[in-house]
């Protein structure tokens, strides 16, 4: 389904600031596959979404998705199926726009000199209530008045009112506090598996990392050091992960926001 | 000051306070919607007034009108081009092309810095003939711009309700969101240029027919009293729907106007209008801000004098 070749992309090449963000990522994703992505700080998981959205061009290999070769193809083309949530809530919403508007902006029914009739506006009204946050009463409120993690919910029904061919949560809980982010995490799960989406997620939480989806990945570097799923997967523990590292990665994990339990 | 003193002074506030919320409403799109100051704005006034004058005294009163507006629309391409295609920064764009408008605006009034409108069929005197013998009689000039404004402002509500419109907006308050929502920032961006660009013109047109002369400084200044009327009208209509703040944008346009004619009643000389458009847009900018500030500086203040 999405298919990474030899992916590589160095930052500021030939300077004292050259940094290899991405070398030579292979990576094939199943249609329906849940991936659970960790790794350290600077270990390219990042600057992975980016290449697979498309913010940068890659340096070297190719992408293809549902077999058609999106290497060049500019960000906001992809944007079409590809779905990005980031671990700020207000990176997908404009905040000066009720929840309505930005809803009907990311279902993008009709032309361009369309207005939403009242249809759409119930069928948006219906999506919203059904992420079960009362949202649904608020469809008139500008984002911005909203707290982090009802914008993050809007957010993530923006990026999957359309279902997207592929979701990437870039830590999309990382910044709600404790309770809106295991609610946001909740919805997101039902959102991926009601909707059968590919999903891959970055995150912090190693627990929640073995716990969601189907397949465990993991990065330093800027190379996938560790892969698995299936049985392997089931019988891992936080700690066996945290060897895993040490062995591959040849140092222990250190990442200043990981949460281990 | 008699009865009929006051009455053409509330025509000619009227008249120019309408016509210029034409450009106050081009700024609502392009400042307060897209979050562009675009400073070419004083020299697509005058060449909407420019084109608009030549086209009338080739004998079209009509077609004036749009070939003005085509004329901002071109206009308002190449400024936004120059932004999202070249990587010139937004203001300097807008101060280049209103730098290229000036000798682009002598050649359209062909190599003079004015043209005369006497005795020249325009909208303005096709009104005039329709109405005289009515009680309208005497109000052509006013009933000719409130139409236009209340087309525009239709046109505003309606075009921003649109998806276009709606990713106008979003392109103001947050680009990379337009971007994922898989639309190309670059588009929304020119669309919307191009459409206020067009009602600058119109605004530059109209003024220029109305006082039956086309003159290539007539657009100087514009951008900040149009900005100064944006946000008097903002302040008043600071919440509620895009058709109200738009209505607003039009209020605003025609308070400045009467506040100026109040001024020039108390002997204010009438080239003063430009620095008291410029204050008022410091303080309508500025005050916003220290209320902000305020808290942050009270406290500094305020242990300043206890220690």
């Amino acid at each position: 389904m999405l298919e990474l070749k030899n992916v590589s992309k160095t930052f500021n090449p030939g300077t004292v600031n050259e940094k290899k963000a991405l070398s030579d990522i292979n990576l094939s994703v199943e249609k329906g596959e849940f991936i659970t992505i960790i790794g350290s700080n600077g270990a390219g998981k990042s600057t992975l979404f980016n290449a697979v959205s498309g913010a940068f061009l890659p340096d070297t290999g190719k992408i293809t998705l549902d077999n058609e070769d999106i290497t060049l193809m500019p960000d906001f083309k992809r944007a079409r199926f590809i779905g990005r949530l980031f671990q700020d809530p207000k990176t997908g919403t404009a905040p000066s726009m009720t929840v309505e508007e930005n809803l009907m902006l990311a279902s993008g029914g009709g032309r361009w000199l369309s207005i939403s009739g009242r249809a759409e506006r119930n069928a948006l009204k219906e999506r919203v209530a059904s992420l079960g946050l009362g949202l649904e009463d608020r469809m008139k409120t500008p984002v911005g008045l909203l707290s982090g993690g009802q914008r993050q919910a809007v957010s993530l029904l923006m990026a999957t009112v359309n279902p997207p061919k592929l979701l990437l949560l870039d830590e999309h809980t990382a910044a709600l506090d404790p309770a809106a982010a295991e609610k946001i995490l909740e919805v997101t799960e039902k959102t991926v598996y009601d909707g059968g989406l590919t999903c891959l997620m970055i995150t912090h939480n190693m627990s929640s990392a073995l716990q969601l989806g189907s397949r465990t990945v993991m990065m330093a570097d800027g190379r996938i050091i560790f892969d698995t799923r299936g049985e392997e997967r089931a019988k891992l523990t936080v700690d066996d992960l945290l060897v895993r590292f040490k062995d591959a990665a040849g140092r222990m994990l250190d990442n200043d926001r990981m949460l281990l339990s | 000051m008699g009865f009929s003193d006051i009455l053409n002074i509330i025509q000619s506030v009227l008249e120019l306070g309408l016509i210029g919320s034409l450009t106050v409403l081009a700024l609502f799109l392009s400042y307060s919607m897209l979050n562009v100051c675009d400073l070419s704005t004083d020299g697509c006034f005058t060449l909407g007034a420019a084109v608009g004058a030549v086209v009338a005294l080739s004998g079209h009163p009509y077609l004036a009108i749009p070939a003005a507006m085509a004329a901002g629309v071109c206009s308002g391409f190449v400024t936004a081009f120059l932004q999202t295609r070249m990587g010139i920064n937004s203001l300097l764009s807008g101060i280049i092309v209103n730098t290229g408008l000036y000798s682009v605006n002598i050649a359209v009034l062909g190599g003079a810095s004015l043209k005369n409108l006497n005795n020249v069929e325009t909208v303005f005197t096709k009104m005039k003939a329709l109405l005289s013998g009515t009680f309208l009689n005497g109000w052509h000039k006013v009933i000719v711009a409130f139409i236009a404004v209340a087309l525009a402002v239709v046109f505003m509500s309606v075009f921003l309700k649109t998806r276009l419109g709606l990713a106008i907006r979003a392109t103001g308050d947050n680009t990379e969101m337009v971007r994922y929502s898989s639309i190309n920032p670059v588009f929304t961006t020119t669309v919307g240029l191009c459409v206020a660009n067009a009602f600058t013109a119109l605004s530059g047109c109209l003024l220029a027919q109305t006082q039956k002369l086309a003159d290539i400084n007539m657009g100087q200044g514009m951008v900040t009293v149009a900005l100064a009327s944006l946000l008097i009208g903002g302040t008043l209509f600071s919440r509620g729907s895009i058709k109200v703040r738009a209505v607003g944008a039009v209020v605003g346009g025609v308070i400045f106007r009467l506040v100026y004619a109040i001024a020039l009643r108390f002997q204010m000389p009438a080239y003063m209008l430009k620095l008291v458009s410029a204050v008022i847009v410091i303080f309508a900018i500025f005050i916003p801000y220290l209320k902000k500030q305020y808290p942050a500086l009270s406290k500094r203040l305020f242990r300043r004098k206890e220690a």
